[in-house]
């Protein structure tokens, strides 16, 4: 049998250190027998011919010089099996709801390998989400990560399971498979979730990892590389269209830091560490199209802004990996608008490639881009009224101010189980308020489009 | 005679060895997976390496053998329409040995040891060669003609020179001395490609981007950086400047970016046509892929793999542009090896040396007169990524010291969809001087007064609506409300350019001449018409001014164009203007 070392000679936040071992491989799995006779998991984070560090997941409470250490010469891996489906597990991969064991049909290493570029197929295929703030103007297609970047207290969850409802791709019935996992959020949160996946039935197509507030902050680091190779196991071996929801973002970022915090490394930009930015495209690049093959694995992560600031480490770094963000405002929350996304700094990165003839319809890029305008102005109109009044803005800026009234109450705001169609909901809805506006003032829409599509004319030749 | 040494730590990235004694970047193989890596410290008789691959599970005593060679990349012909890792690791080839995902201790050769190339030899035996030389050419692909070259370290009188096909590695060439020279020839990156002179670039890089060409102009051989926080448009315009400016080899790099832009680019860049040459533009681009997920120590080598291999095409006389998406992604893995190196950090962690190594790189910029005869040149245009957008971070506040052209990203502009959203009032060029004698005889006498006038208009623009903001523009005189009237349209009509547009994606320097010329036209007789006592709402209502935003959007740009200002001349004929 394999050795157990007996040898640690120190303990100190998540981390233990050990002499003596024979030559130990980096990043290999850790057993540790507590005396007490309990067992955790850990990884080697340094490996030497005087000492090996082993991060534990589970936390060192109750670890001493007496626990043993056991090497097991292999990198963390996930067992997996398409009868994973319906399955809740833990954030390291053991059955939290009285099934049995998973019985592999493969072990597959969480780390992942990276893709490679040359074998991407960019994403392209439209998916509807039944939200005109992100069909219309911030488009989801299959295979993109695209987080939604919220803030505490603010509807992320639902507007996620809204999408995890309705998403589905034109012209085909069929459904996503969801991988969710929990990273630190609490018990109550986690129910909300699981009630709805119940509810609907989504749950007999999900596989589901929780690593609850009161779980180890370390095991939260394995959480979501555990959930991206099930999703990937799923959509390319077993051709599944895979909706990965990773929440939150912020909770694992922070197990990050108090990580590097115990390693004593220099931190970074406020106490994160250096490699944050490396760390977290090792989980959102997991997402993605391979040429030849059918699945795809799409993201949809929540990310909750420290102080509702977009500049903070956490949103940035993830906005510089992402294609694009929906970021949700306290703004509009506060106004009553459901969903409250703000469009202006949200960005789908993947939306030319998803929209246009042949996908949604050849107008679809120009009404977008020309509410974006109006609305962006509309809303700096709203800061200068304030100050000098409605009455001295032109003629022009007052249509302009109305606009981004009407935006927000026909366009943004939509129940929560309403579920828009894109040609005949949102870009009816789109054109319809931007008629309210004189034809000339719709620079960004080319004449042939107006002709086809402005209500106006539409009355006329029908 | 093989030493070899065994591994003492590892820690991600960072292997510790001894046993062997290398010298400084010198290329060691290590474990029984053969996994490369380059040493970065010496100290004692411990030699610390960076792994260009995963470590996971690799052990302490595992051996480690030295290449006694230092990182080199292999130039030749097979190069163009490459993708490459950011150690020269063809990645089609990667992918038909080891699948989809990148597995480790694979080594596949920069070029294909079995194409043949037709070479013909353009000297005689009995010729004396030296460095840099021309021995014979390559048709590489339709356009581009490799100019094999003998290494610049070397020289000698032709003893042997064939004719014919061969591979890269075959002797094509045999000197007096025996030396052997094949159309391959290994260069090591980090260290510059020699030219006879440097010269002063005077020609500017055409991008067919009017806010780059018209206002913030780069040279051919200069170098620029374009920072801007997350999704305000680094990548669009650096793809952009590989799709259209007019170089004959562009070199891109995806330094620590997304996997998906690469292959977009590998998807889209077979399907569009250089406007130069009309040819796929994939024929003139190299590209290297170290994406944000690949591993950080070959990220780092990434940016040197890139430029050697611009250097390359620059010796044989070609003007070359290389595209860095992104170098703060660069800095990074710098910053993070250094940090496993346990250095003394410097600003917000960065290495020390983090200046010198930036400066260094865009020195390799350039325009020069080349071993080979002629001149040639390399136009250097970095991105930035400042964390939260902040510009007085080190990594832009170091590369704004060096290069020469800025264009700075805003948000502002991007969130209201204002592409490209360059701000037209915190970016320069240092070369506008330099280059007006070209654009004066190249795009038109007038050229320049059009340019300095609409960036005059566009600074009074910004003080009028300072005041707006106090009071309102109704309030504001009425020639002042016409100024910012023509401010929007320069900024609407002229520097908005959609890059996804069919049509506007792509601008020849006549149309963007033209489309200002109009803007301005239309700017003095609005000023006339106001004088002669025409209301300001008549100016402004006219509709061909109205119209004239959407002209360049036309296929037929000219007979559009002319339509729209005719009509303006009838309206303001009309209007009792002069
Ligand atoms: N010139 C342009 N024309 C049209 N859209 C643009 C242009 N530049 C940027 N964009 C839009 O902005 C998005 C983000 O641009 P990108 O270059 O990816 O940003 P960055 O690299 O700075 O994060 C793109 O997906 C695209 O929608
Ligand atoms: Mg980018």
């Amino acid at each position: 049998m394999t050795k157990e070392y007996k040898t640690i000679t120190e303990v100190s936040g998540p981390l233990i250190f050990l002499e003596k071992t024979e030559p130990v491989g980096f990043g290999e799995l850790v057993q540790i027998n507590l005396p007490d006779g309990t067992t955790k998991r850990g990884q080697v984070l340094d490996t030497s011919a005087e000492t090996v560090v082993v991060q534990v997941f589970e936390g060192t409470g109750g670890l001493n010089d007496e626990s043993g250490v056991v090497f097991t010469g292999e990198t963390i891996k996930l067992s997996v099996a398409k009868d994973m489906l319906g399955r809740i597990l833990s954030g390291s991969g053991e059955p939290l709801d009285g099934g049995p064991r998973i019985v592999p049909d493969d072990r597959i290493d969480v780390n992942g390998a990276s893709m490679n570029p040359y074998s991407r197929m960019p994403p392209k295929d439209f998916i509807q989400t039944g939200i005109s703030t992100i069909d219309g103007t911030n488009t989801l297609v299959r295979g993109q990560k695209l987080p939604i970047f919220s803030g505490s207290g603010l509807p992320h969850n639902e507007i996620a399971l809204q999408i995890a409802r309705q998403a589905k791709v034109l012209g085909s019935d069929e459904q996503f498979a969801v991988v969710f996992a929990a990273m630190g959020i609490t018990n109550e949160e986690a129910q909300y979730f699981m009630e709805d996946f119940e509810k609907t039935g989504a749950l007999e197509r999900a596989v589901v990892f929780l690593n609850l507030a009161d779980d180890p902050a370390v095991e939260r680091l394995i959480t979501p590389r555990m959930a991206l190779t099930a999703a990937e196991y799923l959509a390319y071996e077993h051709d599944m269209h895979v909706l990965v929801i990773l929440t939150d973002i912020t909770n694992y970022c922070e197990a990050l830091r108090q990580m590097g915090a115990a390693r004593e490394e220099v931190p970074g930009r406020r106490g994160y560490p250096g490699y944050m930015y490396t760390d977290l495209a090792s989980l959102y690049e997991r997402a993605g199209v391979i040429k030849g093959k059918k699945g795809s694995v799409t993201q949809f992560s929540i990310l909750t802004m420290p102080g509702d600031d977009i500049t903070h480490p956490i949103p940035d770094l993830s906005g510089y990996i992402t294609e694009g963000q929906i970021v949700v405002s306290r703004e509009l929350h506060r106004k009553g608008i459901y969903p409250p996304i703000n469009v202006l700094p949200s960005l789908s990165r993947l939306m030319n490639s998803g929209i246009g003839e042949g996908q949604t319809r050849e107008d679809h890029k120009a009404v977008s881009d020309q509410m974006y305008a109006l609305y962006a102005e509309g809303r700096d109109m709203r800061g200068l009224v304030a100050i000098v009044g409605k009455d001295a803005l032109s003629e022009r800026d007052q249509k302009v101010l109305e606009f981004a009234d009407l935006f927000e109450d026909r366009f943004v705001r939509q129940g929560r189980d309403e579920d828009r169609h894109i040609i005949d909901d949102t870009m009816r809805i789109a054109w319809e308020i931007l008629a309210e506006l004189p034809q000339a003032q719709l620079v960004r829409v080319d004449n042939k489009f107006i002709d086809k599509y402005h209500p106006a004319h539409k009355i006329k030749s029908e | 005679m093989e030493v070899k040494g065994e591994i003492y730590r590892v820690a991600g990235p960072v292997v510790t060895i001894t046993g062997i004694k290398p010298k400084m970047y010198d290329v060691v193989k290590v474990g029984y997976e053969g996994l490369m890596g380059e040493v970065i410290k010496i100290q004692g008789d411990k030699a610390t390496v960076q792994v260009y691959e995963d470590t996971s599970g690799i052990k302490p005593g595992e051996p480690v053998e030295n290449t006694g060679m230092s990182l080199s990349v292999e130039l030749g012909p097979g190069l163009l329409e490459s993708i490459y890792d950011g150690i020269q690791r063809p990645l089609k080839v990667l992918q038909e040995k080891m699948g989809d995902f990148i597995q480790r201790g694979v080594t596949a050769d920069g070029l294909d040891r079995e194409k043949m190339w037709d070479f013909k030899s353009v000297v005689s035996s009995g010729d004396s060669v030296k460095g840099g030389d021309v021995i014979g050419v390559v048709q590489e692909t339709t356009n581009i003609e490799h100019k094999i070259m003998v290494p610049p370290d070397m020289s000698g009188t032709v003893s042997e020179i064939k004719n014919g096909k061969f591979t890269v590695a075959e002797t094509i060439c045999v000197l007096a001395d025996g030396t052997g020279l094949q159309m391959m020839q290994r260069w090591p990156v980090r260290q510059p490609r020699p030219v006879a002179k440097k010269l002063m670039p005077n020609k500017p890089l055409i991008t067919g981007q009017r806010i780059l060409d018209g206002l913030f102009p780069v040279a051919k051989g200069g170098t620029a950086a374009i920072p801007g926080p997350f999704g305000s448009g680094k990548t669009v315009t650096q793809q952009q400047l590989a799709k259209w400016s007019d170089t004959d080899i562009v070199v891109y790099i995806g330094c620590g970016e997304r996997g998906n832009e690469m292959a977009d680019v590998l998807n889209e860049f077979p399907e569009l046509e250089d406007p130069k040459t009309g040819r796929p533009l994939m024929e003139r681009t190299i590209l290297i892929a170290n994406t944000s997920n690949m591993p950080v120590a070959a990220r780092e080598a990434s940016v040197y793999t890139g430029i050697t291999i611009a250097e390359y095409y620059r010796d044989m006389g070609y003007d070359v542009s290389l595209m860095a998406d992104s170098t703060s992604r660069w800095a990074e893995s710098m910053r993070e090896i250094s940090s496993r190196l346990e250095e003394m950090p410097g600003e917000e962690g960065y290495p020390a040396y983090l200046s010198a190594r930036l400066s260094e790189f865009y020195e390799r910029a350039g325009y020069a007169h080349v071993l080979s005869g002629g001149n040639g040149s390399i136009t250097v245009i970095g991105a930035v990524s400042p964390p939260g957008g902040d510009f007085s971070e080190p990594v832009t506040q170091n590369t704004l010291r060096i290069v020469k052209v800025f264009w700075a990203l805003d948000a502002k502009l991007s969130q209201k969809r204002h592409f490209p959203s360059i701000n037209w009032l915190t970016s320069y060029s240092l070369y506008t001087q330099g280059l007006a004698d070209w654009f004066t005889e190249n795009v038109a006498p007038d050229w320049i007064d059009l340019r300095d006038n609409a960036m005059d208009i566009l600074q009074q623009e910004s003080e009028l609506q300072e005041i707006v903001q106090l009071v309102g523009s109704d309030a504001l005189p009425e020639d002042q409300q016409l100024t910012l009237e023509i401010a929007r349209m320069i900024r609407e009509y002229f520097l908005q350019q959609n890059a996804f547009h069919p049509v506007d994606t792509y601008c020849p320097f006549d149309k963007q001449y033209k489309l200002l010329k109009s803007i301005s036209r239309y700017g003095e007789m609005a000023n006339a018409a106001l004088e002669s006592g025409v209301p300001m709402g008549d100016i402004i209502s006219v509709e061909s001014k109205d119209e004239l935003a959407k002209v360049k959007f036309e296929e037929d740009f000219d007979s559009a164009l002319n339509v729209v200002m005719t009509k303006m001349d009838d309206e303001f004929a009309k209007l009792g203007g002069k």
